[in-house]
């Protein structure tokens, strides 16, 4: 048996042109990857600086000082006077009048409010008020040290000069934190009021308390509403509908609403919800339903898909045994959906969790120090704060926005982990 | 009481008017009451006509076999006699189809009611995906058989001891009826027909999903069956048809072409269709 | 012959059920009332502006500058409400933020659909879909504390004359944001190219990015301009990132490196902070809100219609 030989063997120059042809083929493969890596690195880039940013915004600096019994006698339970002896007696060559400004400048705004808390008798320090025993406290720093603190300007000073350039604190209050340090007697640990305080003026006492209550609270309105009005209305669109123009209609005009510039659904809010129904204006009451609306579309769009994933036969079977189509419905498809409708809603919650421009719209802007008790009082979100903060001159609130968003992120990151988590567990083949 | 409409007390229909040729053939049985009655039904999805003026009648307590090629209609017919066809939207019914002489598409009839009276087993064995008692449990509970949880249980035992499944599950019956093997969840299908004492059971290829052992089951529970309720059953193969059924309606392209009892229809099919298909030249 | 009773007949009304199906119809109807909410609020609001302000000086005029409006002893104190500036201004942004996104985006769907195993895609594609999932106040903040800065160092190191808000800091942050949407419509435009289609061309001793280029990319064309379009709706109603990192002030150019102002931006400025709700300058937000909705509507409808019947063309 012989083998044909082929009949026209490549060319010379088909060869060639085929080593160019691999050529552009690897290339092109590289550029489709390049791109991936373009948006990822990105991403990771986003990511990293906003995480270096914002990581000092958890912790807070502080620096103890020996509280005198002398000073107390002198004070007579006023803690702003307290405050002042002490920083004067403790920093070494705080006698001229502008040294002193400069002593009193290292401490927060909250420091004297630590200060009166124990003066008052209600922070134990083993000793009754009235009777002044020497104690020592941590107090908070001033947002200026703080930072000095953070970026390890303090112990730069004396040999990098230009570093004094980025801190507006001078070299004397530089000296006494240098001397601080070496003493051990500051400290950053975790600092709780990040996440429990209300907002503020002052950046070392200003928390994301109100915007993570103000979040909670649109979100379970939004949440409470969209799911129970999207989850009917896809059963409905779902199991009932008859085919007509006037489904058809609805299922367009669902699809649009879904694409629709979130800042629109803000201003409906303001038109309908504010002008019209006279709503309390900045409350999370409307923030809930603005988001709800605008939410309303995803979840109908993730129920309808999670409702046509369970299999006719389970209708079929519950008909047939004389079940009505309603009782075949919610005794069977729904309760079979319900994981799946569950994802795209905590999903679409996710989205409204991040979302600003409507909340704006409607006035949810405001500086709101205290945390909302209730959906009628003014309440603040995560992502409003967020842009609150950034819009702030102070140094000191770059850090606190980076954080804010930190704290952001890792609510999303729960959000969509739960929805991920609640697709795996549930996930049927049928 | 479990059932407030006896239906068996209607009078019977007069055998013999539009019905199998009874006497025929080798069929020693004595004229059969008459179940259902079809005269001249038509079903046609949108243009498309999928059955052509059938006329059959279903014998009380026997089991009757529709064959035929697929897309012959017997399914169609089968979903008739229940209404399920009613959930297509562009089906469309004509004629009449009596169910112990009630006009089953009459404009007063509930069809929640009729599907009551008139059971029904799927290809694919169907168990919701709960537990083995509340798959049987669910059709007394809806129509409210059971006034107490000691009738239910009793209800769901008896359901399953008839569907010959009741020793297999016992100690079982909280597990997720989707958790046994196919012929299992058939018969627990079936179980769960059979709870809300139907008259009628459709079976609608009741083993086309099942191995041979499993199929051999069902059909031995088949022949049981018969007994209490009458069993109309759409079968693909024609040899099931022979060992379950005793009588044989065989469709052909939306007509009903021959029916008889099962013995004649094998041995001696009057027409040339039925032959050929029974010869296995045409499926 | 006694009249019996048909025992088939309904024995007892169902009203819950009655009831259940209104509420159903009713919650479906809820999405209506959505749309009818929008439209009417945007409406009414924009018919009492353009009683004061003659919608012709709104839709040609070149000149945005609503805050002459407070200022009674201004000559002309109504101040000058004409979109072309803020449309400029928009359109650029977007034009800038789709430049970036769609070769991004389609090599991306190109690798994942036709390169990628299985395994990598599945770790691939959703962590470019986080770019999505990112809050836009965090690509806003973004943009304005490190890009537009780095924009602007790098612009004037090389002699340009850069804003510190630049239309290109915005519009480039605006694209990283849509690279997901675009990718991910190209992906499904391009998987929905019957696999006959390519293994002609592979057949024919084709390489796999010949058969790319010159099969399946223009076979997928349609759908993926129909994500374009979808990418360009959703950049030009983007807020915050504009709000946060673009400029406030009208100006009416091409230069990537100017500032300029968008509808969003306007919107935003004209709305919050202390306001009486019955002046031009409130009552005008609508008017663009109304402006922004028709926009960004026609783009999504062509852009789903196309969407639409190019994943048809290949059912």
């Amino acid at each position: 048996m012989t083998n044909t030989p082929i009949r026209s063997p490549l060319s010379a120059s088909a060869v060639a042109g085929l080593k160019k042809r691999y050529r552009s083929e690897s290339l092109y493969r590289r550029l489709g990857l390049g791109a991936i890596c373009a948006s990822l690195g990105f991403l990771a880039f986003l990511l990293a600086s906003i995480l270096q940013q914002g990581g000092g915004a958890f912790f807070k600096t502080e620096i103890r000082f020996d509280i005198t019994a002398e000073a107390q006698m002198d004070a007579e339970g006023d803690a702003f006077i307290l405050l002042r002896t002490t920083l004067r007696n403790s920093l070494q060559g705080a006698n001229t009048r502008a040294a002193r400004r400069q002593a009193y400048a290292l401490a927060g705004a909250d420091a004297e409010e630590q200060l009166q808390a124990i003066l008052n008798g209600t922070q134990s320090t083993g000793a009754t008020p009235g009777d002044p025993m020497p104690f020592s406290i941590w107090l908070s720093a001033s947002d200026e040290v703080d930072f000095a603190v953070k970026s390890g300007l303090v112990n730069l000073m004396e040999t990098d000069a230009q570093n004094i350039g980025q801190t507006r604190l001078t070299t004397t209050q530089l000296n006494w934190l240098a001397k601080l340090e070496s003493d051990g007697e500051i400290r950053t640990p975790f600092n709780l009021g990040f996440l429990t305080n209300g907002d503020s003026r002052d950046a070392e006492r200003a928390g994301l308390g109100g915007a993570i209550m103000g979040s909670l609270f649109t979100l379970m309105l939004c949440f409470v509403t969209s799911f129970f009005v999207g989850v009917m209305a896809a059963v409905y669109l779902e199991e009932f509908a008859p085919k007509n123009l006037f489904t058809a209609f609805l299922e367009v005009n669902i699809n649009n609403l879904a694409s629709v510039p979130s800042i629109i659904f803000g201003l409906l809010g303001l038109a309908i919800f504010l002008n019209m129904f006279g709503m309390p204006r900045s409350s999370s009451l409307v923030g809930g339903m603005v988001l709800a609306l605008m939410t309303l579309p995803t979840v109908i769009i993730a129920s309808r898909v999670s409702l046509q994933s369970v299999p006719p036969s389970i209708r079929e079977a519950a008909l047939a045994l004389g079940a009505t189509r309603i009782q075949a419905v919610f005794h069977h498809v729904v309760p079979l959906a319900l994981p799946g409708m569950l994802t795209g809603a905590i999903l679409g919650m996710a989205r409204a969790l991040g979302e600003t421009a409507p909340l704006l719209m409607i006035g949810m802007v405001a500086f709101i120090a205290d945390p909302p008790s209730s959906v009628l009082d003014p309440a603040a979100a995560l992502p409003v704060q967020v842009f609150l903060w950034s819009d702030s001159p102070e140094r000191a609130f770059a850090e606190k926005t980076s954080g804010a968003i930190l704290v952001l992120i890792l609510f999303l990151i729960l959000m969509n982990g739960a929805a991920i988590m609640l697709r795996k567990k549930f996930e049927k083949k049928w | 009481m479990v059932n407030p409409m006896n239906l068996q007390s209607h009078s019977p229909m007069p055998t013999g008017i539009t019905g199998f040729p009874i006497a025929a053939g080798a069929s020693t049985e004595v004229a059969q009451n008459i179940r259902i009655t079809a005269k001249d039904v038509s079903v046609s999805y949108g243009d498309l006509r999928a059955l052509k003026s059938i006329d059959l009648d279903i014998a009380e307590n026997r089991v009757t076999a529709l064959i035929g090629p697929s897309g012959c209609g017997k399914s169609t017919f089968l979903r008739c006699i229940n209404r399920m066809n009613d959930l297509i939207p562009s089906c469309q019914v004509s004629g009449e189809i009596k169910l112990s002489g009630h006009d089953i598409y009459g404009p007063e009839v509930d069809v929640e009611v009729l599907r009551r009276h008139v059971g029904m087993v799927f290809q694919k064995p169907n168990p919701f995906p709960k537990t083995i008692y509340d798959n049987v449990a669910y059709g007394p509970r809806i129509h409210g058989l059971a006034g107490s949880k000691g009738e239910l249980d009793a209800i769901v035992e008896k359901s399953l001891k008839r569907a010959g499944l009741f020793d297999e599950v016992k100690d079982r019956l909280d597990r997720l009826g989707t958790s046994l093997s196919g012929g299992q969840q058939q018969r627990l299908c079936i179980a769960r027909a059979i709870a809300i004492e139907p008259e009628v059971i459709l079976m609608d290829e009741p083993c086309s999903a099942l191995d041979p052992i499993a199929t051999a089951k069902i059909e031995e529970l088949i022949d049981e069956l018969k007994q209490r309720y009458t069993i109309v059953i759409v079968t693909h193969s024609m040899q099931q048809a022979a060992r379950v059924s005793d009588y044989t309606a065989y469709f052909h392209l939306g007509e009903l072409v021959e029916r008889g009892d099962t013995n004649r229809i094998f041995t001696s099919p009057q027409h040339a269709k039925t032959e050929a298909y029974i010869s296995g030249r045409i499926g | 012959m006694l009249k019996t009773v048909n025992p088939l007949a309904r024995h007892k009304a169902r009203p819950q059920e009655q009831a259940i199906r209104t509420l159903l119809v009713a919650c479906a109807a809820a999405a209506i009332l959505v749309t009818v909410g929008i439209i009417a609020s945007l409406l009414f609001e924009s018919i009492r502006f353009f009683s004061e302000v003659p919608m012709g000086d709104f839709l040609f005029g070149t000149t945005w500058s609503p805050q002459t409006a407070m200022r009674e002893d201004q000559v002309g104190s109504t101040g000058a409400f004409g979109i072309i500036p803020l449309l400029a201004g928009t359109f650029l942004i977007s034009f800038i933020a789709l430049s970036i996104a769609t070769p991004l985006g389609i090599y991306s769907a190109v690798y994942l659909a036709e390169y990628a195993a299985p395994k990598s895609r599945a770790i691939l594609k959703p962590s470019l879909e986080i770019l999505a999932g990112i809050p836009t106040v965090v690509y806003g903040f973004f943009a304005a504390l490190v890009i537009a800065p780095l924009i602007r160092d790098v612009g004037t190191s090389l002699g340009f004359d850069v804003a510190s808000s630049s239309a290109l800091a915005a519009g480039s942050i605006m694209g990283v944001m849509i690279i997901p949407l675009i990718s991910s419509i190209s992906d499904d435009a391009i998987s929905a190219v019957p696999q006959s289609l390519k293994e002609a061309s592979i057949g024919l001793g084709a390489t796999k990015s010949e058969t790319i280029r010159q099969v399946i990319l223009p076979a997928a064309l349609p759908g993926i301009a129909g994500g374009i379009l979808l990418a360009a709706s959703r950049a030009i109603g983007e807020t915050m990132i504009v709000v946060m990192a673009a400029g406030l002030a009208a100006n009416l150019t091409v230069n990537p490196l100017e500032a300029v102002t968008t509808v969003t931006v306007q919107i935003v400025m004209l709305l919050t902070g202390d306001q009486e709700f019955d002046s031009a300058k409130t009552l005008a937000a609508f008017a663009l809100g109304l402006t922004l909705l028709a926009i960004t509507l026609v783009f999504n409808i062509f852009g789903s219609w196309i969407v639409a019947r190019n994943r048809e063309a290949y059912d």
